[in-house]
């Protein structure tokens, strides 16, 4: 079965606005509780359904390659159909950590057996994966990471602790650092898929300040991982890696861009003066601003889509639009927050609307869009060091 | 970079290349020093219109090259690079878009193919009070005879001293403040009674007031129809915030390549000062300023030539970025410099001053949130 797409003024292929097969309930939602929250995700029947649709269209991973379950579009058409399912309201439903990172790292750095077992699952979204890289004392600075990885023949034999392992108590599977070598720091780092139902392997929940608990602990207690899960070769993690975290920056640079403008929710909550104006002159000018500003960042991403496309440049570095994606965003959720007034302050409880209460939570999660994927010093850092060539201290 | 055509390609070329050669950072002191008050190098401009810039958005018929907006906008922003003054802008780009759209055959058989010939600059004579709002226009043009008698003050006119031609934006009808009542004339600077006086200013855009002490014009003057110029105005202005937020982007993205420079070359504390976390983060927050600010010019530049129905608002959006990016990143490259940016030998200054004067022109910053929200529902 095809859904016929039909071409626009551009020629290029796109969904007839409306006629995308989603459920409406949900339009407004956060992706990113649904890609970090496996609980939440499998709680809601919608979600549920646009997944399977999404999938059985044969879309999971729109443009990988057909022999690894990818639907073999190009990566435009690919960016198009995501486009596309924000202008209709959804987001694409399988953009999990399988799917926005660990699939497309696989695709590069995975031999053959392992790109058939481990690549078609993620695309038909059956299996979920966290990411475990971050460790208490190693955080942005990853490569002093110290999971004690040991040969053991046939096997490894894994002993340490991950944090910050977002969705590990709902995941299937977990893409890993250890160490392999202790003599040398970047070229002692292996990548190693671990199967989260391992004797030996525990997720705790820790609570964030959003009140959701999909955050983790787990630590490793000689936990035995079959040869064959390495990726790369022993002491060739990093390079992995690294290739990883800029599929991560990636995805997070353009996840930023599928939000709705604030006037008609300022008007509506602040009311207007006597001009039609937004009541409160300060806030409607900030709202104004970040509106403008989002709207360059629209079209930053699109702009560095048609250079790369067309090989004329890079296009915007993505450190950089990581930076101003999660800015915008935060200060997005602050103007909510303010538009809300006394009704954004909610926890819970039915004197709330549920969108009031996502508004608080959204707007506690923000603070994060700084510090994960890169926090927003370690990005200036690398805008400065890689984009701007200045000097190392 | 967008993504240009071949020929595209050839016309960013050709400007990069005269104006490092022909139109330097430094050749703005000679303007200064020379104190004609056109604000402009009078040889340079020829040169610029032998090389067809004068005429980029004009008709083939009038002598142009019919080549668009986003060809103008990559031409102004090389132009921007050196800080290279010339009424591009307002006579180029605005006046003769206003002419295109709405003049009558002779008058645009009488300017067109001068204005592509670079043989005439036509300016633009909005601006009255202390800031850009075309709606607050004062000056009024009363019915006489089968003609209009003006009165009034237009301040600051750029390249005024040095026009051959106005477009004025005039009072027929209504009350200030009222968007509607509004009429569009072209006159000839040499009109009987209206008296020119340079502004000297911090920074050459050639300003200067014009006093319309009971000018007479005939009904021929009139551009478009009587009463209902504001949204040809409108237009014309949009025109001019796209180039001139082109050309900005140019200044801006010079002035932190010089500053980037200096950081890579200045020696403190036994280290190059760009090695200092703090200076390292402030250059790579203005490299992500910079490129939401390109993608804003070069999204107006392209709204016009599809004559988009999101012009307006894309045009607003183009000129605050580049007003908010281009001033920042001119304050920084003071700071980053140290006390020599503080002296007027050195180009700093120079970049200083006309991030101000240009982002004065044609509204600030300010304005442009302004309209943008209102065209926006804010
Ligand atoms: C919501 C959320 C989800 C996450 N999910 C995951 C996950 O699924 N898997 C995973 O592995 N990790 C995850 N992380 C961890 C995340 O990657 C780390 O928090 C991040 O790398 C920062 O490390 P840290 O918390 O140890 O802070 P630190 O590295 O200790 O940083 C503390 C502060 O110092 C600054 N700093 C550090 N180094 C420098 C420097 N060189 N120059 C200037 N400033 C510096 C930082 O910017 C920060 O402001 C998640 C984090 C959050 C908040």
């Amino acid at each position: 079965m095809t859904w016929r797409i039909p071409a626009n003024r551009h020629g290029e292929p796109r969904w007839a606005h409306g006629s995308a097969p989603i459920s409406p309930e949900l339009a407004g939602k956060n992706p990113y509780r649904y890609t970090s929250d496996g609980a939440y995700a499998d709680a809601d029947p919608d979600f549920q359904l646009w997944l399977r649709r999404v999938v059985d269209h044969g879309w999971g991973a729109p443009s990988w390659p057909v022999e690894y379950g990818g639907g073999g579009l190009s990566a435009r058409q690919g960016a198009i159909i995501n486009e596309e399912m924000i202008n209709a309201g959804a987001f694409h439903p399988n953009r999990t950590y399988g799917e926005m990172m660990l699939g497309p790292t696989l695709l590069e750095f995975a031999d053959e057996v392992q790109k058939r077992r481990f690549i078609p699952p993620i695309a038909r979204g059956e299996v979920r994966w966290c990411q475990g890289f971050s460790e208490p004392g190693a955080g942005s600075d990853l490569a002093s990471l110290q999971t004690k990885c040991i040969d053991d023949g046939d096997h490894w034999i894994v002993n340490g602790q991950k944090i910050w392992t977002s969705g590990a108590n709902h995941a299937d599977w977990c893409f890993c650092l250890v160490r392999t070598d202790t003599t040398r720091k970047q070229g002692g780092i292996s990548f190693l898929l671990i199967d989260m139902k391992s004797a030996g392997v525990e997720a705790r929940p820790i609570t964030l300040i959003s009140g959701t608990t999909h955050f983790c602990e787990v630590f490793f207690s000689d936990v035995r991982v079959p040869k064959e899960n390495m990726i790369g070769g022993v002491n060739q993690g990093w390079s992995v890696a690294k290739r990883l975290l800029q599929f991560e920056r990636g995805s997070l640079a353009s996840g930023r861009a599928e939000e709705a403008p604030l006037g008609p929710i300022a008007r509506k909550h602040v009311g207007v003066d006597s001009q039609g104006r937004i009541a409160d002159a300060d806030l409607r000018m900030r709202v104004i601003q970040n509106d403008m500003r989002l709207r360059a960042y629209e079209q930053s991403l699109r702009r560095t889509r048609a250079e790369v496309k067309a090989g004329t440049g890079p296009g915007v570095p993505v450190s950089a639009l990581k930076n101003l994606g999660a800015g915008l965003s935060q200060e997005r959720a602050e103007l909510m927050i303010e538009i809300l007034g006394q009704r954004g302050l909610g926890w819970e409880g039915d004197a709330f609307t549920p969108e009031e209460l996502e508004a608080t939570r959204n707007w506690l999660h923000s603070k994060a869009y700084s510090i994960y994927g890169g926090s927003y010093e370690v990005q200036n850092n690398i805008t400065a060091k890689r984009v701007l060539g200045l000097p190392s201290a | 970079m967008a993504v240009l055509t071949e020929e595209q390609n050839l016309l960013r070329d050709a400007a990069e290349a005269w104006a490092q050669e022909r139109s330097p950072l430094g050749a703005l002191r000679k303007i200064r020093a020379n104190g004609d008050g056109l604000g402009f190098d009078a040889q340079a401009f020829a040169e610029m219109a032998e090389m067809g810039w004068a005429g980029i958005v004009v008709p083939e018929e009038f002598g142009g090259a019919d080549f668009g907006f986003h060809s103008m906008g990559v031409v102004l922003e090389q132009l921007g690079r050196t800080l290279t003054a010339s009424p591009l802008i307002v006579s180029s780009l605005a006046a003769a878009t206003g002419l295109k759209r709405a003049g009558s055959a002779a008058l645009k058989q009488a300017w067109l193919p001068k204005i592509a010939a670079g043989e005439a600059i036509v300016t633009l004579a909005i601006d009255e009070g202390v800031r850009h709002n075309p709606a607050a226009t004062e000056l009024r043009a009363k019915k006489s005879g089968a003609g209009f008698k003006l009165s009034g003050v237009k301040r600051p006119v750029l390249f005024g001293m040095a026009a051959h031609a106005a477009i004025i934006a005039a009072r027929t009808s209504g009350e200030p403040g009222d968007e509607a009542g509004i009429t569009l004339f072209l006159a000839p600077t040499d009109a009987a009674k209206l008296s020119r006086a340079p502004l000297i200013e911090i920074e050459a855009r050639g300003a200067a007031a014009y006093d319309f002490g009971g000018v007479t014009l005939g009904p021929e003057a009139v551009l478009g129809a009587v009463d209902e110029g504001g949204p040809l105005l409108e237009r014309m202005l949009d025109c001019a915030c796209a180039g001139l937020a082109a050309q900005m982007l140019g200044s801006a993205s010079a002035a932190f390549e010089i500053t980037l420079a200096y950081l890579k070359t200045r020696k403190q504390f036994g280290q190059l000062i760009g090695a200092f976390q703090a200076l390292q983060h402030r250059a790579s927050v203005l490299l992500g300023e910079l490129e939401l600010t390109r993608s804003a010019v070069e999204s107006a530049l392209d709204a016009l030539d599809a004559d988009a129905p999101e012009t307006h608002e894309l045009a607003s959006l183009a000129k605050a970025l580049a007003g908010d990016t281009f001033r920042r990143v001119a304050g920084e490259m003071i700071q980053m410099h140290g006390g020599i940016g503080m002296t007027d030998e050195h180009d700093a200054g120079l970049f200083l001053k006309r991030a101000r004067i240009d982002d004065m022109s044609f509204g600030g910053a300010g304005y442009h949130r302004e309209r943008y929200g209102r065209l926006a529902g804010y």
